[in-house]
């Protein structure tokens, strides 16, 4: 048992630190400090600086241009992060898909997508829910049927909950393409040109106002066969393997560092009934108990990190950080929301018009009551805690287990 | 004993709640939100006309309720239709302080729906603490700051809170004075709250004002006390769409081909909601039925507490129960998760009145 990093990781730390607080634009972190929305155009930029230096896909393997880190140098990296108001990387082309395409996609493939997604040539977006397939995903309804040509599917239904879709050029889908099997085993994994004619994106308004998902709607749109991924119906197994990567970080342990930090500063700064707030018993406690819950989490986290990083695939722990993790940093967004008291109500939207208005904000706190509820998705996305709970049980609970 | 509404409250409580169901829809309500005052004054003046502003003061005050089961049953379905017009920080806060204060005149105005009011008495280092006053009165010539004020933009006159004497945290020295909107030296900064209507930064600079009440804190207490009533009543009513939306949804969504709620997982957290549901609404009874005894602030605390854990738990596992389709702004359950939510804000917190309630048990 060694609980310290090694010297050439603290070294490794200290790079990351100085990178972040030199490279990544003040004025850039100060909007991920106050909670505010990067444009395309920042998030482009953030990414093309973690290009130059070579660290825009950690998790990549050398031979496709990655950095190749280990779990310990990843966690190390979305650690220092978190802490330094970094953006978050958009992960969707370079570690959703990219995975994927390294893994099962053709050679042709490999070598005309990967070198885009690095360079920022391509912004992709992921087509997996649909209205009635979220947590049942397997059955999904969107169907794309092969011309008779062969050389394209025509693509028709309806994606939602896609992430950043307004700024994508590229989609990832999984579609039906056989009904006459088991749901699974009739999906296919597609990329498809959302400047096909017949795409169409909507946004959804979320309820903090912000514009970050929407619905993508499919009519007879033609897709090259060159953009099956694999084999046809066996996107199952592809999505199955991208799930466990989107998986990476899914203990949020940085944010939920920041996130702490920045209430218990707040709750010494305001003072209730003639005392500061972080010598009130009852709110004192609760700080002190999701802390606890906090270090003992981080602790977990890295003793899957280390697993993983001597080569042991994740299996149901990832289930369980998930629950863990973002139980925790719902938790602190609840501590931050009190902490500012009746400054949490104040609120305009960034989407909205005529948010001119000066929102006060004494603590520097950014919109705690919007992050509070818009983080509420976090217990929902990405598998819900309720399907989480489900594998852990069927794992855990399975004859001779 | 009987829990049963008067008849009169009875059809208070009918007419608003279909008046409210036939004109304040999802979409009606969404629009108002996005307007920039952030109100409509054909729905104030026809609530106003339906006897909601009314039903809050008592006959001696020209109105025909007034007491904590009136003002429980109006906001109740204020809140379950969350309803952002301010009825309670300008009608009730407002005209029960000119009530108290005998401006007999100005009442009979906000009974009609003539005159708006705002509440101008929390500070930005104020927090929750009713005692906690900077802003100065020498004479009636008033300097200070005053945060969060709900319906400042909106009101004809704001009643301000100022210190006559004592050091900041006194209950004696404070003074209210009315200040009329047009008043030289007087700053109102605005913006829209997360759950619906507008508030502001109000800055006063020499502003003159007409003296109200040399006994201000008691005024203030008081009315924060009923204030405190009517937020556990609309959260309470709020609480309610929220389970309601909930059950409705477990029972039409499906996935791995059945309803959600037949999931034993759901069905369970369905079941703990409504449980907490009986214990809500029996706090929110508790805090309007004691209301007039030596009992008050202790239950009002214990209500405010509990609503500030019930509503918190409703909130959060309505969204969670329904899934992504509570994240949208365009579904009801988005704004009532937020109105929920947002009252744990006003008149103190799950965790100030926890404190007060220990100290008020303990006494």
């Amino acid at each position: 048992m060694d609980m310290s990093y090694s010297p050439e990781e603290q070294a490794f730390r200290e790079e990351v630190r100085e990178f972040l607080h030199t490279e990544v634009p003040a004025e850039m972190r100060d909007k991920i400090r106050l909670g505010k929305e990067l444009t395309k155009d920042e998030q482009e930029n953030y990414h093309a600086i973690l290009n130059a230096k070579g660290w825009l896909a950690p998790n990549w393997p050398a031979e496709f241009g990655g950095a190749e880190w280990n779990a310990v140098q990843r966690h190390i990296f979305e650690e220092e992060a978190a802490m330094a108001n970094a953006p978050r990387i958009v992960p969707f082309g370079l570690s959703m898909l990219a995975p994927v395409l390294q893994k099962f996609g053709s050679k042709e493939q490999q070598d005309y997508w990967l070198p885009r997604i690095l360079n920022g040539d391509d912004w992709w977006c992921q087509g997996y829910s649909e209205p009635g397939a979220g947590s049942d995903l397997a059955s999904l309804k969107t169907t794309a049927v092969l011309n008779d040509a062969g050389t394209h599917y025509v693509v028709n239904g309806q994606k939602t909950w896609t992430t950043l879709g307004q700024h994508a050029n590229m989609i990832f889908c999984l579609v039906r393409t056989n009904k006459e099997v088991k749901q699974q085993e009739g999906i296919s994994f597609l990329l498809i040109d959302m400047n096909t004619p017949g795409v169409e994106v909507r946004p959804i308004i979320l309820l903090d106002g912000t514009h970050e998902v929407n619905e993508v709607w499919f009519t007879d749109v033609e897709v090259p066969v060159e953009n099956l991924v694999g084999e046809q119906d066996k996107g199952w197994t592809y999505a199955k393997y991208l799930l466990t990567h989107e998986r990476t970080n899914i203990a949020g342990v940085g944010f939920s560092q920041a996130g702490l930090a920045a209430v218990k500063r707040v709750a010494k700064a305001e003072n209730t009934n003639g005392k500061p707030l972080m010598q009130n018993p009852h709110f004192a406690a609760r700080v002190a108990q999701v802390e606890m819950d906090l270090m003992a989490m981080s602790t977990t986290n890295l003793r899957i990190i280390s697993k993983a990083a001597a080569g042991e695939a994740p299996g149901v722990e990832a289930s369980m950080l998930k629950i863990k993790g973002t139980v925790i940093r719902q938790e602190i967004n609840d501590l931050a929301r009190r902490a500012v008291g009746p400054y949490a109500m104040p609120f305009a939207s960034e989407g909205l018009e005529g948010a001119n208005d000066q929102i006060p904000d004494p603590h520097e706190m950014g919109p705690v009551a919007g992050d509070y509820f818009n983080n509420r998705k976090l217990s929902i996305f990405g598998g819900s805690n309720e399907i989480q709970r489900g594998i852990i049980a069927k794992v855990k609970l399975a004859p001779g287990a | 004993m009987n829990f049963d509404l008067t008849e009169e409250r009875q059809m208070l409580q009918d007419s608003l709640r279909r008046y409210l169901r036939d004109k304040y829809d999802t979409a009606v309500r969404n629009k108002i939100l996005e307007s920039d005052s952030g109100m409509s004054a054909e729905i104030w003046a026809e609530l106003a006309e339906l006897g909601v502003i009314g039903a809050l003061f008592t006959e001696e005050q020209g109105g025909f309720g007034g007491a904590g089961f009136d003002i429980a049953v109006v906001f109740e379905e204020l809140g379950r239709a969350g309803v952002v017009e301010p009825f309670l920080d300008s009608a009730l806060m407002g005209g029960r302080i000119l009530a108290a204060c005998g401006k007999d005149d100005m009442v009979e105005e906000v009974i009609a729906g003539a005159l708006h009011l705002a509440v101008a008495h929390g500070e930005p280092d104020s927090r929750y603490d009713l005692n906690h006053v900077r802003t100065a009165a020498d004479g009636t010539k008033l300097n200070g700051r005053k945060a969060v004020v709900m319906n400042a933009e909106a009101a004809d006159h704001l009643i301000v809170s100022a210190r006559m004497s004592g050091q900041a945290a006194d209950t004696d020295g404070i003074a209210l004075f009315l200040v009329a909107k047009d008043a030289p030296g007087l700053t109102i900064q605005g913006y829209p709250l997360l759950a619906g209507g507008r508030a502001a930064e109000v800055i006063l600079e020499d502003v003159e004002g007409t003296l109200l009440t040399e006994d201000g804190y008691k005024v203030i207490a008081d009315v924060t006390a009923l204030a405190t009533v009517a937020q556990c009543a609309e959260a309470l009513g709020a609480m309610e769409t929220a389970t309601h939306l909930t059950k409705d949804y477990l029972m039409t969504r499906k996935q791995f081909g059945r309803p959600i709620g037949t999931f034993q997982a759901l069905a369970f957290r369905m079941a703990d909601l409504l449980v907490e549901m009986e214990q809500a609404r029996s706090a929110v009874i508790n805090a309007a039925g004691f209301f007039d005894t030596a009992k008050r602030d202790l239950n009002i605390s214990g209500a405010k507490n509990l609503m500030g854990r019930a509503g918190r738990l409703v909130a959060e596992e309505a969204i969670q129960l329904h899934g992504g389709i509570a994240m949208t702004q365009e579904y009801e359950l988005a704004h009532i998760a937020k109105r929920i939510v947002m009252a744990d804000h006003r008149f103190g917190d799950t965790d100030y009145h926890l404190e007060r309630f220990i100290e008020l048990s303990a006494a």
